[in-house]
C-alpha cells in the first residue's frame, strides 16, 4: 500500500528522448494500466519506477519518499517480467523464496510463506520442479508468486500476459484482477493490449512517443478520448477518423463534400477539423434510393453475432458494425445514419479533442462495449 | 540422423572427404602410430635400425623417480595455472560485464596475450621476473634473496605458472564474458528487485549459470597446461633449477632430443597422451553431471 508520485520525470539516451517530462499521481491501492504502442516509453517508465533504469530528470516518490537515487531493493517494488525471468537453476519453491532468503528470513518461516503463496496460486504440486518443466501459464504463476511473497508496497507488471496464448491470457487477466481486489497493493501494469487495459484498470494512462496522451478511467478514455491518437488506438476496430471543414455551427463538410450534422460547435466556418465515430455508433440499414449517406462496401468480416463492414465513405476508408443478417450476401452499399451525439471532434492541427456541448452528457450515455463495472 | 545430401555415386562422398582424411592421417594418426611403435623399440640415436623391446621402455620410465617427479610437477602446474587463469579471467569478465570504466578497451586488449607465441612471452617474463634487474628486483632489496627463480625451485614454478596464466587469462576472459552476456538481463534484474546486491547476484544467479562455461574452460586449460607449457618452460627455466620445473612435456623433449633417448621419449609421450585422454573422460563423466544446462 503506497501512493506513487511522478513529477516531471524524463528519460533520454544521449539526444534521443524516450520519456518527456511526465507527471502522474497514483493513489494507494490503485490499479493503473499504462497503455501505448511499442516504443512509446511505457516500459521505460515502469523500469524507472522499479529502479532498473536511471531517470534523466524529475522526481519519483513512493509513499512520500523520493527514490531517485535508491537501489531497486530499497524501493519496495516487486516486478513481473514479460519473459517471467525465473531462475532456471532453482526449483519453483526456491524461485519464490529467493527474496526471503536474501532478506534473511528463517527457513521454517520461509517454507511456510512459500506454501501459503503456492496454495493461493495453485502451485503446491509443482514446488519441486524446475522452470523448464513448467508450461507457460505455470511459469506465469510462479513469477506472480515470486512477486507476491514479499508483500510489496507496489506491484509492477511489464506486459506479463503477452507470451501466453489467447485463452490463457483471458484467464490470467481475470486472476490478476481478483488478486488485486484481495491484496489491494498499488499496481502498475504496462501493456499494448487495449482489452487488458480496459478490463484491468482503475485508471488508464495512454502514452504515445514518450508523452502522456490521456489519463482517465476506462470509460472516460472510451467516451471522451482526449486526442486523435487515443481515439484511434483504443477501440476494436479503431474509430473512424475523417477530415472535414466546419461549415456552420452544427454542420461540417467532408473532403468529398458530404455534409455531416454535428453537435453545436463554437468554431469559425472554414476551420479544418477531424471527426471521429466508432464503428458500432453508426446506424446502418439496407441501401435505399435515398440521397443520404451511403457506404460503398469493399468487404465484410463476419464475426457471428455481428459483422464488420469495410468500405469507402466521404473519401476515407470507413468501417461499421452491422447486424450479421444485414451484411450477409455481400451488399454493394449500406445506408448510414450518424447521430451528432455520437461524434468526436478533434483539432486538425494539434489532434486534441474539441469540446462540444455533448461532452458533459457523454459520460451519462450507456456504454456500448461494457468494460469492467 | 537426417540425411542431408545424396550423391549420384557412392564414391563422390568419399572423394569429398579424402582431403580431410589425408590431413588427419598424415598429421595425427601416422605420428601417433609411429610413437606407439617407437615406444616399444629401442632406437639408435643416429638412425639405422632398432630392436623390439616390448614394454621395457614403459617399465623403465614408471620405476624412475625422476619421471614421477615430472608427473607431480605437471599436476601442480596444471592445478595452479588453471585456477589462476580462470579466476582472473572471471573477475575481469565480471568487471567488463558490469561496464565499469575502461571496459571497452579491456574487451579488445585482453585477447592479445593469447596471440603471443609462448617463447616470446616467456622471454618477456624472464626479463620482468629476473631477480637482479626485473620488476621484482626491489623485493630483493628489502629481503635479499627472497625472490630468485634461478636458485629456488618454488620461485621458478611460480614464475612459469604466472607466465602461462597470463597467456590464458585473456582466453578464459573471452569465454566468460560471452557467457555472462548470454545470461538474460532480466534474471539479474529480477534478483536485484528480490533484494540481492551485486555480489549476491553474482554468486546465486550468474555463477550457477556459468557452470557449462567453467567446465569447458577447465577441460581446455588443464589440457593446454600439459601441452602448451613447453615453450614457456624451455625459455624461462629449461626445467630447472634442479628439475623443479621439469614438466612432463619438457622431459619428453629433453630426454628425446638432448638425451637422445628417442624410445624413452616416445613412451613418455604415449603416457602423456593416455593421461590427457583419461583426464578429459573423467571430467566429462563426473563433473558434467553437476553442471546445470538450461
Amino acid at each position: 500500500m503506497a501512493d506513487i508520485s511522478i513529477r516531471k520525470v524524463a528519460k533520454s539516451y544521449g539526444k534521443t528522448s524516450v520519456v518527456e517530462a511526465l507527471d502522474l499521481d497514483i493513489h494507494s491501492g490503485e490499479f493503473i494500466v499504462v497503455l501505448g504502442p511499442s516504443g512509446c516509453g511505457k516500459s521505460t517508465l515502469l523500469r524507472m519506477i522499479a529502479g532498473l533504469e536511471e531517470i534523466s530528470a524529475g522526481d519519483i516518490a513512493i509513499d512520500g519518499t523520493i527514490v531517485n537515487r535508491l537501489e531497486p531493493r530499497e524501493r519496495g517494488c516487486a516486478m513481473v517480467f514479460q519473459n517471467y525471468a525465473l531462475y532456471p537453476h532453482m526449483s519453483v519453491a526456491d524461485n519464490m523464496g529467493y527474496a526471503l532468503k536474501v532478506a534473511g528470513v528463517a527457513k521454517a518461516e520461509r517454507l511456510a510463506r512459500i506454501g501459503r503463496v503456492a496454495e493461493t496460486l495453485g502451485l503446491t504440486a509443482l514446488l519441486d520442479r524446475r522452470p523448464a518443466q513448467l508450461s507457460g501459464g505455470q511459469r506465469q504463476r510462479v513469477a506472480m508468486g515470486r512477486a507476491m511473497i514479499r508483500e510489496p508496497k507496489v506491484f509492477l507488471f511489464d506486459e506479463p500476459l503477452s507470451n501466453l496464448d489467447a485463452k490463457l491470457r483471458v484467464q490470467m487477466r481475470i486472476e490478476i484482477r481478483k488478486l488485486h481486489n484481495r491484496l489491494s497493493a498499488t499496481s502498475i501494469f504496462v501493456t499494448h493490449d487495449q482489452v487488458e487495459a480496459m478490463t484491468l484498470a482503475d485508471r488508464i494512462v495512454v502514452m504515445n512517443a514518450g508523452k502522456v496522451e490521456q489519463i482517465g478511467t476506462p470509460l472516460e478514455i472510451w467516451h471522451r478520448p482526449a486526442s486523435r491518437f487515443v481515439a484511434g488506438f483504443v477501440g476494436m476496430p479503431p474509430m473512424n477518423l475523417l477530415e472535414a471543414t466546419v461549415e456552420t455551427d452544427t454542420r461540417v463538410r467532408l473532403a468529398d463534400g458530404t455534409p455531416i450534422d454535428t453537435p453545436p460547435l463554437a468554431l469559425r466556418p472554414g476551420t479544418p477539423v477531424v471527426i471521429g465515430i466508432r464503428a458500432e455508433d453508426v446506424r446502418v440499414g439496407a441501401a435505399v434510393n435515398d440521397p443520404g449517406l451511403v457506404l460503398a462496401v469493399d468487404f465484410v468480416e463476419q464475426l457471428g453475432a455481428a459483422a464488420l463492414v469495410h468500405g469507402r465513405f466521404g473519401g476515407h476508408d470507413f468501417v461499421v458494425t452491422a447486424p450479421a443478417a444485414l451484411a450477409e450476401g455481400a451488399p454493394e452499399g449500406l445506408a448510414l445514419g450518424i447521430d451528432p451525439p455520437a461524434l468526436h471532434l478533434f483539432d486538425a492541427a494539434t489532434g486534441r479533442r474539441l469540446a462540444t456541448v455533448n461532452d458533459a452528457a457523454a459520460l451519462a450515455r450507456p456504454a456500448v462495449l461494457a468494460p469492467t463495472a | 540422423m537426417e540425411k542431408r545430401a545424396t550423391f549420384g555415386h557412392w564414391w563422390i562422398g568419399i572423394a569429398f572427404a579424402i582431403p580431410q582424411i589425408i590431413l588427419i592421417f598424415t598429421f595425427f594418426y601416422w605420428p601417433a602410430g609411429q610413437a606407439v611403435y617407437w615406444s616399444m623399440t629401442l632406437q639408435q640415436p643416429w638412425g639405422g635400425g632398432n630392436i623390439w623391446v616390448g614394454l621395457d621402455n614403459f617399465r623403465q620410465i614408471l620405476t624412475d623417480p625422476l619421471y614421477w617427479n615430472s608427473v607431480v610437477r605437471s599436476f601442480v602446474f596444471a592445478l595452479f595455472s588453471t585456477l589462476l587463469a580462470m579466476g582472473i579471467g572471471l573477475v575481469l569478465a565480471v568487471f567488463v560485464d558490469r561496464e565499469l570504466a575502461g571496459s571497452k578497451v579491456y574487451r579488445v586488449v585482453m585477447i592479445w596475450p593469447y596471440g603471443i607465441a609462448a617463447p616470446a612471452l616467456a622471454l618477456a617474463f624472464r626479463f620482468m621476473l629476473a631477480p637482479e634487474a626485473g620488476l621484482l628486483a626491489f623485493v630483493n632489496r628489502l629481503w635479499p634473496g627472497l625472490w630468485d627463480p634461478g636458485l629456488d625451485g618454488t620461485d621458478a614454478m611460480i614464475a612459469v605458472i604466472v607466465a602461462f596464466s597470463w597467456k590464458y587469462v585473456g582466453y578464459n576472459f573471452v569465454f566468460f564474458l560471452s557467457a555472462l552476456q548470454g545470461i538474460p538481463k532480466s534474471l539479474t534484474e529480477a534478483a536485484a528487485l528480490d533484494g540481492a546486491g551485486w555480489i549476491r547476484r553474482l554468486r546465486d544467479i550468474q555463477l550457477p549459470m556459468l557452470t557449462p562455461t567453467v567446465f569447458f574452460l577447465l577441460v581446455i586449460d588443464i589440457t593446454e597446461s600439459f601441452q602448451d607449457s613447453f615453450g614457456i618452460v624451455d625459455i624461462m627455466t629449461s626445467g630447472g633449477p634442479a628439475r623443479a620445473t621439469e614438466l612432463m612435456v619438457y622431459k619428453i623433449y629433453f630426454d628425446g632430443f638432448r638425451g637422445l633417448d628417442y624410445s624413452g621419449a616416445a613412451a613418455q609421450s604415449i603416457i602423456l597422451m593416455i593421461l590427457i585422454v583419461a583426464l578429459t573422460v573423467l571430467q566429462f563423466r563426473f563433473i558434467e553431471r553437476r553442471v546445470h544446462y538450461k
